[in-house]
This record gives structure tokens, sequence and C-alpha cells, in this order.
């Protein structure tokens, strides 16, 4: 048995749980751990400017190939830096490994030089983290960290090593069995529930389908697709779970939510029968929770136990994974057509027509989008940061496949996109990835074009530039008559910056420029941004008020009449 | 029913932290606790805990379930209507004068049949256990004569007769050998 060193017992247990690529910024509590990265060349390191840069980057890249994603960051404010990073993959349930130094063993507790208690801090936000105090100990926390982190509902997983535990050399054993009695996630549905659902299924008379990021995640989309075709049953997502379900299949009426399709919401008000998957009613989709669905009885399936029952209470609950259990639950249901029930969601689509972009010359975003879905044939992967930007890339591509739209929904992070580009870029090189950002939010993680600069990752950046922090202005205007405080931004010539980082880059200033602009970043080998600079005070529709009825949704901008009278009962954000 | 007082009891891995993952979950999602103890279990490495919560205020089924997903959980489960023995311990120093002592004492021992544990010419301590509604009537009558402090140890359960599913699930542990192997896992339940 050899006697290895903690770092060298962390890089072997990395590989052997198949990692490939870390993103990271050193320091000095880890500076050990990157002195020892050398001898593992199969470890590929990309250096990033700034460690929220790292999770995100981590993050991009677990969704974009479905492997846990890893980052490395030092102690004190390296490890504070990947906070917002890490609470982002918790919200949105990705599978990441964090990897923050500590000071040694001796100072710890002591206000140290860059000490923080980063496991106190991330407690919240982790799935589950350790700190580890004994070299012995690594191997088998390294693979617990592994297996918690990508089975049940992924999360982020942190782990604390002092820096001394890095430099210490223990004998390596590496057969260890995990330790692990009060972690075992429900893999499989109840049967008498299976055949519960079965039985609503087919008896309902207008049912639908809200499809979340749980289909991706446990890999069900022909499953999916079984079953909505097998019962004819119309397929409505939610924002992390566009891409769940091919948008061009015609059982498919997109998203729901405030700012989903209106038809969308008006046949989840109309259901008698919602079957939820994957997905946890979140306040975006759901608006007001109190009379969501209110016809309807619902079928929830999720492999979170905590969350049926937690917004909603739900008539046939089913704890498990949704693969496994869309496979038990399409040889229950029997064929079935809902003709009529389709014609009218269909009708209300015809009255609600928002797939059509205005007529106009000006230089209007959701026409970019198209534009990006026309020249790429609807196969890149859309990687976008949080804001009006982010609803137009939702609603004007049409996504076929999954995990071709990586955006940041429950915690809703601006600057997500650029690093999170990166990382899916990395994880998926064979394809193209473009990502969206709006002017505000870009400049948060600005920095990471030298990343892409450095380690030339070609992501193609489309710049939706209003001068506006748009989706807050867009909500003064609709609530706060037109109050524009904090909103107006005066930015940078994105081109200079491009020049400065090295990066090629052109500006549209028409709309006749677009088709050249993009075709040009797409036939640049490497990495391409475009400045569009577009009309300033865009909004986006459809919306729902915050507060209201999902049904009440509003898709002629200048129908005041279903706004609520004042700002003050808005409610949550 | 809504109103009831819930108690529900934890076995969880005996680490550094658990009970800072326990509060945390408590505090960040709202839940009212009525109080929260925990002691060594049977398990040598286990420890086990008795939550009682507010059946009014909260989702007691929220609460289990969240508990659940803390790693350091093994299992958790509702007491409240299970055959229970719950006891708290208080000990309840109050005021005495020469003329109140008398009465403190006969209220005490030969009522309460609770313990004389302290005695100055000022105050006296009375040890009480008893079930939660016990001790509470004695703090009550005492409070007259003027509580100086008072010191409880929040309420412990236990189910009687036959083993309980904690009961089961602990002498499993002790049974086997310490393996995770199998990435999936047992049939849905609860």
């Amino acid at each position: 048995m050899a006697k290895l060193k903690g770092a060298q017992i962390l890089c072997e247990t990395l590989i052997k749980e198949g990692v490939e690529v870390i993103f990271g910024f050193p320091g000095g509590a880890v500076l050990p751990l990157y002195d020892t990265l050398p001898e593992y060349p199969q470890l590929r390191h990309i250096l990033v400017r700034h460690e929220q840069g790292a999770a995100h980057a981590a993050d991009g890249y677990a969704r974009a190939s479905g492997k846990v994603g890893v980052c490395f960051a030092t102690s004190g404010p390296g490890a504070t830096n990947l906070v917002t990073g890490i609470a982002n993959a918790h919200l949105d349930s990705v599978p990441m490994v964090a990897i923050t130094g500590q000071v040694a063993r001796p100072f710890i507790g002591k206000d140290g030089f860059q000490e923080v208690d980063i496991t106190g801090i991330t407690v919240p936000i982790t799935k589950h983290n350790y700190m580890i105090l004994k070299a012995d100990d690594m191997a088998r926390v390294v693979r617990e960290a592994f297996y918690i982190a990508r089975t049940g509902r992924p999360g982020p997983v942190l782990l604390d090593i002092p820096k001394d535990v890095f430099e210490e050399e223990v004998n390596y054993k590496d057969s260890e069995p995990l330790d692990l009695p009060g972690y075992e996630p429900t893999f499989q549905g109840h049967p008498l529930q299976i055949t519960k659902a079965a039985k609503l299924i087919n008896e309902a008379k207008r049912p639908v389908i809200i499809a979340g990021r749980g289909i991706s995640i446990s890999n069900a989309y022909e499953e999916l697709k079984e079953l909505a075709e097998k019962a004819q049953l119309p397929v409505i997502n939610t924002l992390l779970g566009i891409g769940c379900f091919p948008e061009s299949h015609i059982l498919s009426f997109g998203m729901l939510g405030m700012h989903g399709m209106a038809h969308a919401n008006l046949a989840i008000d109309a259901a008698d029968l919602v079957i939820a998957i994957g997905m946890r009613f979140d306040d975006r989709a759901t608006s007001k929770i109190a009379g969501f669905a209110a016809n309807a009885q619902i079928i929830h399936i999720d492999i979170d136990p905590a969350e049926i029952g937690k917004n909603l209470k739900a008539t046939v609950p089913i704890v498990g994974d949704a693969k496994n259990i869309l496979q038990s639950l399409n040889q229950k249901i029997e064929s079935n057509t809902h003709t009529k029930w389709i014609h009218q969601i269909e009708e209300w689509r015809q009255q609600h027509p928002l797939f059509t972009v205005r007529k106009s010359e000006e230089l209007l975003p959701q026409y970019i989008i198209r534009q990006i879905y026309e020249s790429t044939n609807g196969e890149a992967t859309i990687v976008t940061g949080v804001g009006q930007h982010q609803m137009w890339a939702a609603l004007h591509y049409c996504y076929d496949k999954p995990n071709t739209l990586i955006s940041s929904g429950g915690l809703g992070t601006m600057g997500f996109e650029l690093p999170a580009a990166i990382g899916a870029k990395v994880g998926i090189p064979d394809d193209i990835v473009w990502a969206i950002a709006g002017d505000g939010g870009f400049q948060m993680t600005i920095q990471e074009l030298a990343t892409i600069a450095q380690e030339d990752i070609a992501v193609k950046i489309a710049i939706m530039d209003n001068g506006y922090l748009g989706m807050v202005r867009q909500w003064q205007e609709m609530f706060y008559d037109r109050r524009y405080t904090a909103t107006p931004l005066a930015g940078p010539d994105f081109l200079k910056i491009a020049e400065a980082y090295g990066i090629a880059a052109t500006r549209v200033d028409s709309k006749i420029e677009v088709i050249p602009a993009i075709q040009q970043a797409l036939n640049t080998p490497g990495p391409f941004i475009i400045d569009f600079r577009i009309e300033p005070e865009e909004n986006v529709y459809p919306m729902v008020a915050p507060g209201t009825n999902i049904a009440e949704v509003i898709t002629d901008p200048r129908d005041r009449s279903i706004l609520p009278e004042k700002a003050g009962n808005i409610g949550s954000l | 029913m809504a109103t009831m007082k819930h108690t529900l009891i934890m076995l969880v891995q005996d680490r550094p932290g658990v009970l800072n993952r326990v509060t945390s979950m408590i505090r960040r999602r709202n839940f009212n606790i009525d109080s929260i103890t925990v002691g060594h279990s049977v398990t040598p490495g286990f420890s086990r805990m008795v939550i009682s919560v507010d059946g009014a205020t909260t989702a007691v089924e929220q609460v289990r379930k969240q508990m659940d997903k803390i790693v350091e959980v093994v299992k958790i489960t509702d007491i409240t209507n299970e055959n229970i023995i719950s006891r708290e311990l208080a000990l309840i120093k109050v005021e005495s004068t020469p003329s109140t002592s008398q009465e403190i004492i006969r209220i005490a021992a030969d009522v309460f049949r609770a313990n004389i544990v302290d005695l100055t010419p000022d105050s006296i301590v009375i040890e009480i256990s008893g079930d939660e509604d016990k001790v509470n009537s004695l703090i009550e009558l005492l409070r007259g004569f003027g509580l100086v402090e008072l010191a409880r140890t929040g309420r412990i359960a236990i189910t009687r007769g036959e083993l309980g599913p904690l009961q089961k699930h602990e002498q499993e542990i002790r049974k086997k050998p310490k393996t995770q192997k199998d990435k999936k896992s047992k049939t849905a339940k609860k």
C-alpha cells in the first residue's frame, strides 16, 4: 500500500470518479493541491478570473454534459466567492462538487488569515458538506461527496480541506465502503400509487402534463414522449423543463408561468388533471398558488419527497425516479385521444398569438433570437443570463433536444451566462454554444472573457444591449409608473472591451445587420461577441402580474385593465 | 389534528455539526419548534433527538420530510399518535420566606411528589419530572411565590410496548456491517 499525500489521494479519487475538467482559482490554502495537479495530466484545470466564474462554469458543464461539475477555490474570500454559484446549483438541482482550501488544522476557529467558516455558511445551500480533518478520510469522503451530488435529487456538495491535510501522508486505501446510513434516495415508485395515477389519467377529460427539469436529470425523454403520445396528453413545461419534450412536437404547448404562453396557462386553469413530473410548483411557474389548477386533481411525480405537498397538495403523490416511474405508468395507461380538449387549447393559441414577432423595422430582441435559431437550425445550446433576454431566449427559440437551454431558474443569477457557457462548451465541445446576455448581467462576470481568450473557448456571445436593467425597468414601467430608479445603465463600449481581451466582435445597430453578424459569428472560428443595440424599452410578453391567477395573462402591452391597482401588494418579486 | 403538539423522534449519525444542520433547517424553513433534546442512543455512533412541534402553526409533515433530507438523519418518525410515554425534567428555584416555605414544600412534595433538592432561608430548589402538563402545573402554582430561575430539559419520549420503526431501524444498524454499494434503493414508502 503506497503512502500518498492528501492532495494526491484527492486527485486519484477525482480521476476514479470520472472527473476530466476542473474550474478553479488558486490561493495560499490550496497551493499544495495545485502543486500536485501536474502529476495528474488527466485532470484538465481551467483557470477562471473570479471564483464565481468557476462555480457557474462547473454548473454549466454539469448541465450540458450530464457529469458532476467540479470547482476549486482557496480559503476565505475564494470560498465565499463560490457561494452564489453553489446556491445557484442547489436551487436548480445541479450535481457539483466544490473543493475549498482551509487554513491548517491548528489555526481553525481562531480567525486566521483568509479563514472563513465556509462549511457553516454553506449548510443551507448545499446538499451536504464536509470538512476533511484527516487525510485518512479523504478517499472515502470524496467518493461519498460524488455519490451524494449525483444521486437522488442532484445538488452541490462542498469539501473544505485544511492545507496541512493536503500535505499529510497516509497509506492510501481506496476501497473503503461509504458510510451513509441516512442517505437512501427512493428510486422506484410505489406500484399502488402508479395504478391510482393510471386510473386518473385514463378517466380524465382535460388532462395536461407539466414537465420540469426532473425529466432531463432522469433521462426520461423517451418515456415522456411515449406517455404523451399514447394517451394524447398536452405537454407544458417549466423554464427548466424546456427541451425535455420537443417543442416542435404537435403535443407541445410551451412554457407556463409568469412569462409563459397564454394558451399554456389557460389550459392549466381549465384542466381536470395535472400530471406534474420533475417540477416543484415554483412561484414563477404557478403565480398565485391559491387557485392554481383549481379545477384539477394533481398527480405529482418527484424524486424528492419533501417537494410533494410543499407548495401544492397532491391527489396522487409518487416518489421516485421519473424514468422508472414513467416506464411503469406507460404500461398501465390506455391509449386514448383528447381531440376536443386539444382543439380548445389550439383555439386559445390562435387567440393569443405571441409566436409572431410584431412587424417592426426596429431592432427587436425576439427577431434576433429567431435568427439565431434559424442560422443554427435549432441545434445550438443556448445559455442565458437572467432578465428579459432570458425570457425572450426561452420563448422565441424552438428547443427540440434536452439540455439545449441552460438557464438559472431558481436563484435567477445575473452573470450566469458567460461562465456557464464556458462550462457548457467545455462539456460539449462539438456543439455550438451561444451565450445570450443582457448588458447588465454581462458586466457581473465579464472578467471571464479572459478565460475564453486564454483557453480559446469558442463560445458565441450575443449581448442584448438596451442600456437598462431590462426586467427591473419593465416592472418599474408596469407597476411603478415608469419611475426608472437605478435602472438606466451607461454601459461600456463592448467592442473596445472585446478588443482589450483579444476576442473578435461586431456591433449591430439595425435589423438588416442581424443575419450577416450571426453568420460572421458562426463562420469565425473561436469566440465571437455581437453587441446588439436593441430597442431600449421593449417588454416581455406574455406576462402574469405577481399575485394574480395564472390565467390572467397580459398579452397586449396596451391593456392595463388587468394590472393591480397599486404596486403595494405585489408579494414576492 | 392541527392544534396538537407533535412529537418527532430522530435517529442521527453522531457527527460534528449535526445539531447545527437540524437547527439551521428549522430556522431556514420557519418551523415553529417548542423544544429539541438530543442524547446518545442505544447504538454506538448514533444520537437520538426528540423535537416537539406546534402543529397549529407548522406543517409537521414538511418538518419530517425536510429533516429526512439531512444526510446524517437516518430515520425520523412522528410518534404523536402512538402509545407514548413523554417526560420532562425541571429544576425550579422559587423564592421562599419563613411563612411561605412550608406551603411550597407541601405543594411540591405532597401534592406533586417532587423532590426538594436545595433549601436556603430565601429560596428552595424543586426537582420534578413528569409529563409536560404535570411540570407546567407545578410551575404555574409556584409562580405566585416568585420564581427565581427555571431550568427545563424539554420533552423526551419513547413508545410503549412493541418495537417502533426507529427501534427496528436501530436494531438493523447494529446487526449489519457498514456497506453501501447499491445505487438503486428500496421502494417508496411514507
